[in-house]
Order: C-alpha cells, then structure tokens, then sequence
C-alpha cells in the first residue's frame, strides 16, 4: 500500500523525526507549561521588574512585572494557532482556485490568473499592514483571514500548472468522455493526485504564515494588545539598547519561535522526500 | 524582441497603476490621521482639524472617490502629496529611495551571487562533509525571520565590540555624524556591514538551497550523461552543462526571492535606523499618513514588477527555449 | 580480434536488486551484435555499465575489455580518455541527451575539441562535416541551431555525428530508433550504416524491436530478466530458435506481411529483479516447462555453430524442429457473426464528412497573438460499418489524434460533419449527449497514465456505471474483470499493483462498462512489451467478435492494424492519402506515401530484411501550420520527383482527393498519378493461399 510505503519513509526519514518531536514539544510546552509553571500570563509582579531569569521567575520578568515565561507560552500557543489555520485556510484556498484555473482554462483561467498576479505585485506584508488600524479591537481571527486571504498566490501557481498537466492525463479525459461535470473530476481525480503536493505546501504554508504573523506583530500590526503573539513578545525584546541590557525578554521568545519554525520545515522536507521521491526540489 | 519588450512595459505600467490605487484606497480607507490630533492639549479645534487635513487631500469626511481623484491628478503629474504634516512627499522620497535601493542591490546582489555559488559547490560535493555543513546551516538560517537575525546580529557585535574594548562594528544608523572624506567613506562601509549581513544571510541559505537542489536535478538528466559519454571529467560536465542549465530555474526564482527580500528591507532599516522607505512605511502608518503609505506601495510594486521584468530578460538570456524571436 | 569482450559482467543496486546477472559478449571490427530484451531485462544497464556511466551507487563486477585493457575500476584520468574517443554511445531520446542551452554545433565540436588538439574554429568546422556527413541539410546554417529547434529524427543524426567525432572503434546504440516514427526510423539506421562504414566501428545495437536487429545485427544476444537466454548468429537464431523464451518472442510479433489467425501470447510477466524465481527465470511462463526447470538456472552453454543457448530441453527443440507455434497454445478465437453480412447492408456507426480542426499558433507570453493556423485535421472523410475495425495510421502529426479527440468530444465540429450512431453530434442537447457517451468509449494508449492512481480497480471500473446512475455496480465489475481475463478479487487493489498488460485489460473493463457499441481504440498496444501485446491484440479481437463491437483503432504501428483492423485509413498531414480494405492497402498499395511507409517497417526476417529494397523519403514532415499547396505530400514524394515538368504542375496546384481506384471495390488514394505497387513481398504461408 502506497500510504504504508509513505509511513515508513516518513519514519525512516531522520528530519521528519526530529520535526515531529519538535513540534510535538513545543505543543506540549505550548498547552501543559502553563498548568506548571507559577504565574499567568496575566499576572503582574509588582516585586519584580526587569528580573533575570530566577527560581522565582523562571525566564525572568518584564519591564510591567509580567512573567517571561507564561508570556512566552501563551505567545507560542497564539503563534501557532495562526499558524496552523492560515496554512489550513490559504491551502485550500489555493487549492480551489488553481485546480479551477487549471482545468477551466479559458476565461475562468485568465481571470483568476490576472488576480493572483495583481496580489502578487504588493508584498503581502504591505497590505495587511496597511489594513492593520482596523484590526485594533478587533478579534485576532480577523488577523487569521487577512494573513490567509494573502498567502495563497504562489500555491495555487504551482497547482494551477500541474492541474495543467494533469487535465491531460488520460484517466481525467477517460472521466470526462463518460459525462462527468468538471466539479467533480476536480474533487474526485485532480485534487487527490495532488495531495502530495498539497500536504507538502500546508506545511511549509505553516512556517510561512508563523513568520507572516510574527513579522507583522513585531511592528503592532498584528496581534494587538492585551493579547500576546512571540512577534509582539520579540519586539518588547529588541531594540539594541533593550536587547543589551534584558536579553532574556528577546532570547527566549526568540529561541521558540525559530525552534518552531525550523521543526515545520523539518516535516515539509521529510513529507517532500517521503511522498515526493522523484523531486530534490 | 524590441516590440515585446515595449509591450511588456506598458502591461508593468498598468499593473502598477492598479496595484497604486489600490493601495491608495486600502490606506485612505483604513487609516485615519484625524487621530494625530486627538489628546493633544490643548484640544484641537475640530474644525482647525479639518482644514488641515482638507489642504492635504486628507480628511476622511470628503468622499472616499473624490480624495482618490486628486491624489491621481497630482500623481500623473509627478506629485504623491503631502505629509499630514505637510511636507512633500516627493521630496522625502528622493531622501529615502537610494538609502533602500543600495540596501536593496546589495542584498540582491550579494545573496543571489554567493548563494548560487554555494549552492553549485554544495552540489559538486553532494554528501561529503561540506555538503553537509551547507545544507544543515541553509536549513537553520532559513527558519530565522529577518528581525530575529538583525537582532542577535546586534547582540553578538556588542559582545565583540565588548571584548575588543573599542567600537570596531557600528550598526545605529547610515554613519556617524562629522566625519569628511575617507573617514567617512570608511565609517558608512563599518555601518553597512550587520544590515548586509541580516539581509543577505537569508537570501544566500534560499539561493543556495535552490541552486543545489536544481543541480542535482540535472545532474541525474540524460545530456549531463551525455557529456561524460563525449569523455568530460564528472566535475567538468558538471560545471559545463549542469550549472548553466541549473541557472534557469534559479532566475525564475528571483522575482519570488525578491518579494521577501523587499519585506526584509524594512525589518533591517527599522532596527538599524536607517532612514529608508521601508522605515517609512513603519512610521507613516503608524501616523495613518494616507499619501506617504501610497507612495511607499507604489515603490514596492515598481521593484516588485522591476524584479519580475529582470527575472524574466535573465532567463530568456539563459535558455535559448524561451527566447523570442 | 575482438574489440570488446564482457565477461559475468553483473550490476547491482542498492536494495540487493540485481539488474544484470552475468553477461558475456563479445564484438569484433566491423561487426554489430544485436542486443534484444522486454523492457527490465536489464539491457540498457548492461551498456551503461560498459560505458561506466551508472550512477555511483551500483556495483558492478566482472570484467569489460576494451582491446584487452580492463575497463572496470579504471581511474577516471583513463576512462575520459576512453570515452567518446574509443567508445562512443548513441542514447535513445536524442531531446533530452543534449545539453538545452548549447548549439548542436557547439556541443559536437566539443566532442573533437575532448579528444584532439585543435583549435575552436577547426573543430566548429569538424562539426559541420559530420553534420554534413550524416544527411543534415544546409549543415553550416543547423549546427548554429539549439537542440529544441531540431525535429527528432535531425537530432538523432547530430547524436550519431557527435559519436563519431572521434572515429571510435565502437559504438554503443541505445533503441536509438526508438523514439521515431518508422520512415524516419528507415533513415536513421540508413545513416548508421553509413556511419559503420567510414568508421569501419563495431556496433552494439540494443534494442526491442526484432524487426530493426533483423535488419542490421550480425550477431544476437537476447536477454531475460537480466541474463542472456540465447546467443548467435542472426539467421540461426531467426529460423532456428533454440530457447522458449525467444521461440515465444518470434510467434508473437504481429508481421505486416501479413499471417493469419491470432497471435501466440506469452503468458505471464517477466519476474521483478527482486523477486526472481528459483531455477530458470522463464519457468513460470514456459510451456515446455518441466519440474527440473525449478532446481536451477541453467547455464549459457555452447550448442555449436557460434550458438549459445540456457535451456535444458533445447537438445529436444533442435531434434524435434519445434518452433513457437508448436510450443505455446494458440488461443482460439470465436468467429464473428457480423461480418457475414455484405458491409453495404450493415448499419454505420460512425460517419465522417469533411471534418476539420484548425488551431490558432499562438507566440508570445503575456499577450499571446496568433501567428498562423495548425492545420490539423483538414477535411477527412470516413465511415466504419456495425462490426468493423476501422484504422487510422500515420506518423506523428498526420493529425490522428486530433480526429480522435474530436469525435469523443461530441461537440460541434469546426467544420464538417460527425455522426456517432446515426446521431448528428452537432445537434446534440445535453442529456442526448450524455447517453451517447454510453455508446462510444475510449481506450487510451498509455496504461500507467489511463488509469488513476489513487483509486482502487473496482472504483475504476465502477466509475462510469456510477456516472450512468447504473444499479448492481459491484457485481456489474466482477463481470467485466472476468470478461477481460483478470481474477474480481482484483477489484479492492490499486493501479500499480498491475504490469501493463493488465493495467491495459483494466482500462478495457472500464470502456465496456457501459456496453457501448462502438469503441476507440487509442494505440492500445503500443506501451506494451511483445509478448504482452500479444495477449491484449487477441482480447480486442475476441471482445469485438462475441460482443459486436466496432472498432475505430488509431496506430502508427502498420503490422498490429494489419492483424487487427478489416479498413485502413492512411493519414499524412491532415488529410487521409489512402483508405481501403487492408488487403488492398497492404497488398497494392496506391499512394506513395503509403508505399514508402510500409516499405520503412522493418520485418523480423533477417533474409528478407537484406534483400528488401527501402523507398526512403527525404527529410522531415512539414510543419502542420504551413503545409506545401497542392497535394501535400510532394515535398517528399518519390513519384514527384520522376515526374515531368508538366505532370508535377498537377501536383503543385490542385490538391488531390481521395478517388475510388479503378478494378477495386474498396480502395482508394489521394494521388493525380496513383499506381497499385507491391512493396512487401508476401511470406511464404500467403503464397500458399
């Protein structure tokens, strides 16, 4: 069986395992640190400000006396929650429109191609925090959509142009020379014979969208306050003279965020490899 | 060709036309400058407010088409506006264009070039140690978003600077003021050197990952086979007929590559505190200034579809499949 | 004295698969060894070993000679010097065996430029010789071009040109026909032969078709599962085949000179390199086996006569004279009722009139615009009668696909007229439409990519039952498994679980699911091995008769539509130059594209094959999108070139069309001067008749 065949390279594959344990950690840290450690992430010490990591504190405090650590994980757990819906959502959506593109054609393709094109000419990080002032009271799920609404251009290329390529295969025109509407030869023939493809994007999709989200809360564009993200966490960090002096507030928030991301791209490479075996790409 | 080409710039054009409008009207109606004046004490009198704002296209009670409107007859004619402030907005602008453009070329052109090397060399010596050492360093650099690197730059030049017990790296700013002639020269390369790093360490791991992956790719094709067939040393066909070859998707790259290195051009302005465009953005929308967040995105496009143009006259120049004649 | 001598040469790859399993050879001066083999025999590896070329990971052991020098484990220093000077290989798909983005002309001087000390410009000069020399026209101008602005034929020629740069002793060809169509084919292996003689090279020819060794090799060599089964001279291994394996292999060709009654399969696949069998390799698939056959491998053994063979009972072959015929089952097939009927007076269920398809030639990148017409289909004409197996042959680009693709559509036609069934398809509603296309199914050519991967069989099969709205689905695909040969527990698996010969009864269950009346067939048998067509010609053919089918049957290999096919329609660019009953087509043929096409096919004859004179034609098929006014064919035609002033002005301004030949009941050409010739001589069982 072709998905046991897959498990087992999956399993062999040295990076998928350690993306996996990564990634399982800091889910774990993510939802069980919290029920462990001794403050919340809502808490503030007025007894401590700007403490190095302690026995009290563990990551130590910030300049409010909020503690680093339960700030830190609520961060990575907001982190990623984004992160996993806006692959999620961006995936499909790409899906759905670059298999339409690719086997409409026509107009329906040039229509959806000259969008994906428009969306391509702003840097989506513009956009969004261009749109960013309407997000303050607002709920970060809003945030969710934007990041996904303007992450999914370069997927549904790709998809498109296999789509392409598959519209020609001869079990799809088999399907179509007995009557099947176009619908459903893209649920039931185009988009399963890209599910490689696709698991493997709404993977790497995820440590983009983690990035995508972190970027953007870095500069208030994102996830707004009282609400943390590591982007947010990562800012009150920075700053050099900041940095120099508290590097515990940027260290740890920092070091989560590129654990985290380099554990998804771990799993996309070893997913690639696995059910990809003909491309290094 | 000529004709095409022609064709070509009127289409990037348009698109940038489309592209500035619309980020002209996502910012105008979305951003709100009246903002600038409340909790000012004293308050401000609302309707001192509405002139100001009015005499720079900005006040949110006009119509959202009729601020469009004068913002487009001023563009045609050369002229983004103004400030909320009032100042003029293509004059900030020349300011700002060069300080990002030489961040931009630089990134560009250090990164795409280095990295492909890297990448050719990686591949050459696929599975030896340095492969290795490559591929795993590409790996954990690319997981490392732009102002995370920027920021743990800073750490480690203070930690040198530190032990060193003088400032040999410097990274607030474009230089130090008072300084002339060599000295100075001298003190903006010193200035140059963590923002290149942060920009390009990023854009090297991508280029080189690529260009690796790219090679093997050819690697395994029947005309490298070929080559050693005619009697070409393995190493030899390799740089003869799988480099060039491998070249071409690596351009098509470029355009993409780009995109990020943009973004990335505004995490190492801000935190470096150069005073560029994407600095400006920052700051402008922060201060919901309409006009300078429409100029801002208009420059994005222009060097996203400038990108894209360059992208594609490179791989026409590479692959002779392509060419039009 | 030979020039390469292999010995146990044996390749392994990692996982323990072992693709060559102990082969000996040798090759002398002059001289060409044949190398046959069904796909995964381990023929091409065996070459690539020589050549030392495999990728780093294979093992390879024994011993390869090259005048006595051993080549295995050789430093690389040596090997360069080796390659492409003293041996020299010739690849199968000459598109992608050169580099894209250098000039054709570039890429051969830098084949001198390896291996001789001279400057740039005289070896830029050597390269347009040995252009010139392999037939290239206007070689001066070609060899500025890039690969991908060469047709496929001028680029095999540039690969033979770049092989004998250096003048090697050897050279390697790998199924370097096999990529093109059969007149081209016809000139590459003219351009070969050209090429062993100003070297005076031996050649090792690997290849699958029996057709093309006949033709050229001295010596051959056939392998299984990656071991020679027999070895010898060609005439002896032709008329006296010593080894079941080959036996089955020479009964199962279909030959276009014509026997006939079904074809002989051979049963079963050849075994995974992983998982061999024990003892003879062939024993699970040979008639003639015997319990002894499974205790073990027998070994290559002289029987005299330069002959090798491994098989214990080839003693018993030789004394009792057995050939292939005799010693698999020939399969029986029913008779079929129809064709009793006059054809006149049998229904049509298929009708072509004037049909054409033009595509707009589109350049350009972001705003396309259209630069001229494909002239793809470009008004043809046919019917088939209940019961009829129509043919469409032609070469790549004749438009046979085109016409395919139209039909199955049931759209309006451009132009023209189509009616399936007595049905207009240009008056077609939705819902008619949908019905229709119970009626007329589709086989398509290639079975890895007809059948989707990620559904089981039964959901294959079961899919245009469920489009249909059909009830009983899952007992409706244990019946069509059964009808086409294969076991319904198959129906739970996956498709690439199946060889290509199943995969190809697979998509047959599939198009009769719907009982249709009418199928086409797309190159149904031209993915496969011999020795697996064979089996799936004898199921079309069994189908057709017990279930009064009609067949329309698009093919560019001529003796599987003789077997098969009762009309012939000969297409060459867009227009149809011939069409007949095969006999007539075949037998007397009338257009000289049809006489050239036929007299290109090579025939698994070694006796024949050498005294067969060839009609070669000049050059390549014009472009679809600016074919030559007049009869399209006279740019190439060896008649135009024989006739008068004034006859060819006929042929230059008015445009042939196809016209019923005098004394013929069924035949007709789109020829001004057509004249019945014979241009295969018929095989000796036809003379009997």
């Amino acid at each position: 069986m072709r998905s046991k065949v897959v498990l087992r390279r999956l399993v062999k594959n040295k990076q998928t395992r350690y993306g996996l344990i990564g990634v399982l950690l800091l889910l774990i840290l993510a939802y069980v640190g919290p029920f462990v450690a001794p403050y919340d992430w809502s808490d503030k010490d007025f007894m401590a400000f700007m403490q190095p990591p302690g026995p009290d504190h563990w990551w130590g405090t910030t300049q409010t006396g909020g503690d680093v650590f339960a700030n830190t994980l609520r961060g990575l757990q907001k982190s990623l929650v984004i992160g996993f819906l806006v692959a999620l959502i961006s995936t499909g959506l790409a899906a759905l429109v670059g298999a339409a593109a690719g086997y409409f054609g026509g107009w329906v393709d040039r229509i959806l191609m000259w969008g994906v094109d428009l969306l391509l000419v702003l840097p989506s990080f513009l956009i969004i925090a261009i749109l960013s002032p309407r997000l303050k009271g607002g709920t970060w799920l809003l945030f969710v959509l934007l990041l996904a609404l303007f992450g999914w251009m370069i997927t549904s290329r790709v998809v498109r142009s296999m789509t392409l390529s598959l519209r020609e295969r001869e079990y799809v025109l088999a399907a179509r020379y007995m009557g099947i509407p176009g619908w459903r030869i893209i649920l039931r023939h185009v988009l399963p014979n890209l599910s490689s493809l696709l698991i493997i994007d709404a993977t790497l999709n995820v440590s983009g969208a983690i990035i995508g989200e972190t970027s953007l809360s870095f500069f208030g564009f994102g996830v707004q306050a009282p609400d943390v993200s590591l982007g947010t966490l990562i800012a009150d960090g920075s700053g050099p003279s900041t940095v120099i002096s508290y590097p515990w507030l940027f260290l740890f928030p920092a070091g989560l965020l590129v654990a985290l991301v380099l554990s998804v791209n771990l799993i996309g490479d070893g997913l690639r490899d696995a059910l990809d075996p003909g491309s290094t790409s | 060709m000529g004709k095409y080409l022609l064709r070509r710039l009127a289409i990037n054009v348009l698109l940038v036309a489309i592209a500035a409008s619309l980020a002209y009207l996502l910012a105008a109606s979305s951003l709100n400058p009246q903002v600038n004046f409340k909790g000012r004490n004293p308050p401000v009198p609302e309707a001192t407010i509405d002139k100001t704002l009015d005499q720079y296209n900005l006040n949110p009670k006009k119509p959202l088409l009729e601020r469009y409107g004068t913002w487009v007859s001023g563009v045609v004619k050369g002229d983004f506006g103004q400030t909320w402030e009032g100042d003029s907005v293509n004059e900030e602008m020349g300011r700002r264009v060069g300080v990002s453009l030489r961040l931009l070329l630089i990134g560009t052109i250090l990164g795409s070039g280095l990295g492909v090397l890297i990448g050719a060399f990686a591949a050459v010596r696929q599975y030896k140690l340095s492969d290795r050492v490559i591929g795993v360093s590409s790996f954990v650099i690319m997981a490392v978003p732009v102002f995370v690197m920027a920021t743990m730059l800073i750490l480690a030049a203070t930690g040198l600077n530190n032990a060193a017990g003088s400032k040999l790296i410097e990274f607030v700013g474009e230089y130090s003021p008072g300084l002339t002639g060599w000295d100075q020269f001298a003190n903006r390369l010193v200035h140059l050197i963590l923002p290149t790093i942060s920009l390009c360490l990023g854009q090297i791991a991508f280029y080189s990952r690529i260009q690796r992956n790219m090679m093997l790719d050819v690697l395994g094709q029947d005309f490298v086979r070929t080559a050693m067939a005619k009697g070409l040393r393995r190493r030899t066909a390799l740089f003869r007929h799988a480099l060039r070859t491998a070249l071409i998707p690596a351009a098509t790259y470029f355009a993409f590559a780009f995109g990020t290195l943009l973004t990335g051009a505004t995490f190492t302005e801000k935190i470096f505190g150069w005073h560029g465009m994407g600095a400006w953005l920052v700051d402008s929308i922060n201060q919901h200034d309409v006009n300078a967040v429409a100029a801002v995105s208009t420059f994005a496009a222009a060097c996203v579809l400038v990108a894209g143009f360059l992208s594609d006259l490179a791989v026409a120049a590479l692959d002779p499949r392509v060419r039009v004649s | 004295m030979s020039i390469l001598e292999v010995k146990d040469l044996t390749v392994t790859f990692p996982g323990g698969i072992e693709a060559v399993r102990g082969v000996n050879y040798s090759v002398s001066r002059g001289e060409v060894l044949g190398i046959v083999g069904e796909s995964g025999s381990g023929k091409s590896v065996t070459s690539l070993a020589v050549m030392g070329l495999l990728p780093r990971n294979a093992v390879v052991s024994g011993s390869v000679k090259l005048h006595g020098r051993e080549l295995l484990g050789m430093p690389e220093d040596d090997q360069i010097k080796v390659r492409g000077k003293t041996i020299s290989m010739i690849f199968q798909d000459p598109l992608s065996a050169f580099t894209p983005v250098y000039t054709i002309g570039d890429q051969i001087a830098e084949a001198v430029r390896i291996h001789q000390k001279v400057g740039k410009d005289k070896a830029a000069r050597r390269a347009v010789e040995l252009l010139d020399l392999v037939g290239i026209p206007h070689p001066g101008v070609r060899a500025k071009a890039f690969p991908h602005e060469f047709s496929g034929g001028m680029r095999q020629r540039a690969m033979i040109a770049m092989a004998i740069a250096n003048d090697p002793d050897l050279l390697i060809c790998d199924e370097p026909t096999t990529a093109l169509d059969v007149t081209i084919q016809a000139q590459v292996l003219e351009v070969l032969k050209t090429a062993q003689r100003e070297t005076g090279a031996g050649i090792v020819m690997i290849t699958h078709d029996l057709g093309v060794i006949a033709g050229m090799a001295d010596r051959v060599l056939v392998m299984y599962a990656g071991k020679p089964v027999e070895q010898g001279p060609v005439d002896e291994l032709y008329y006296r085949p010593r080894m079941p394996y080959t036996m089955g292999l020479l009964a199962s060709i279909p030959r276009i000179d014509g026997e006939e009654g079904p074809l002989v399969p051979i049963e079963g696949n050849p075994p995974s390199p992983a998982a061999l069998p024990p003892g003879c390799p062939f024993a699970p698939r040979c008639p003639m086996k015997i319990d002894a056959c499974d205790d073990e491998e027998p070994p290559l053994t002289e029987i005299g006569g330069g002959r090798h063979v491994a098989c214990i009972r080839s003693r018993e072959i030789e004394h009792k004279g057995l050939t292939g015929a005799d010693v698999f089952p020939v399969p029986v097939i029913p008779p079929n009722d129809v064709v009793r009927i006059p054809r006149e007076q049998r229904p049509t269920v298929l009708e072509l009139n004037d049909l054409i398809r033009h595509y707009p030639l589109m350049k350009g990148a972001v705003f396309k615009r259209r630069v001229g017409t494909v002239h793809a289909v470009d008004g043809i004409s046919f019917d088939i009668a209940e019961g009829e197996t129509l043919a469409l042959v032609g070469e790549s680009g004749c438009g046979k696909t085109t016409t395919l693709q139209q039909i199955m559509q049931l759209e309006p036609p451009q132009s023209g007229r189509i009616v399936v069934l007595g049905k207009d398809s240009g008056k077609l509603g939705k819902e008619d439409r949908k019905a229709l296309r119970g009626d007329l199914q589709i086989v398509f050519q290639d079975p890895m990519a007809a059948l989707d991967p990620r559904m089981p069989v039964g959901d294959i099969v079961a899919e245009p039952l469920r489009a249909h709205g059909r009830k009983n689905v899952d007992q409706r695909v244990a019946e069509l498994l059964t009808l086409v040969g294969l076991d319904p527990s198959y129906a739970e698996r996956y498709p690439q679980h199946f060889s290509g010969g199943q995969r190809q009864r697979i998509g047959i269950a599939r198009a009769l699911a719907l009982e249709p009346k009418m199928l086409v067939l797309d190159e149904p048998v031209s993915a496969l091995d011999v020795s697996i067509q064979a089996g799936v010609i004898n199921l079309l053919e069994e189908l057709k008769n017990t279930l009064g089918l009609s067949y329309l049957f698009v093919a560019h290999d001529l003796a599987v539509v003789r077997h098969l096919a009762d009309r012939v329609a000969v297409m060459y660019l867009g227009r149809i130059a011939e069409i007949g009953t095969v006999e007539n087509v075949y037998d007397r043929p009338a257009h000289p594209y049809t006489q050239a096409l036929l007299s290109a096919i090579p025939l698994p004859d070694p006796e024949m094959e050498r005294t067969r004179k060839r009609i070669l034609l000049e050059g390549d098929l014009p472009s679809p999108a600016d074919p030559p006014s007049g009869c399209r064919f006279r740019t190439r035609c060896p008649k135009f070139a024989r006739l008068s002033e004034a006859e060819r002005r006929r042929c230059v301004d008015e445009e042939p069309s196809v016209v019923r030949l005098a004394n013929a009941v069924d035949h007709g050409a789109a020829c001004h001067y057509a004249e019945e010739i014979e241009v295969i001589t018929a095989s000796d069982d036809q003379e009997e008749k």
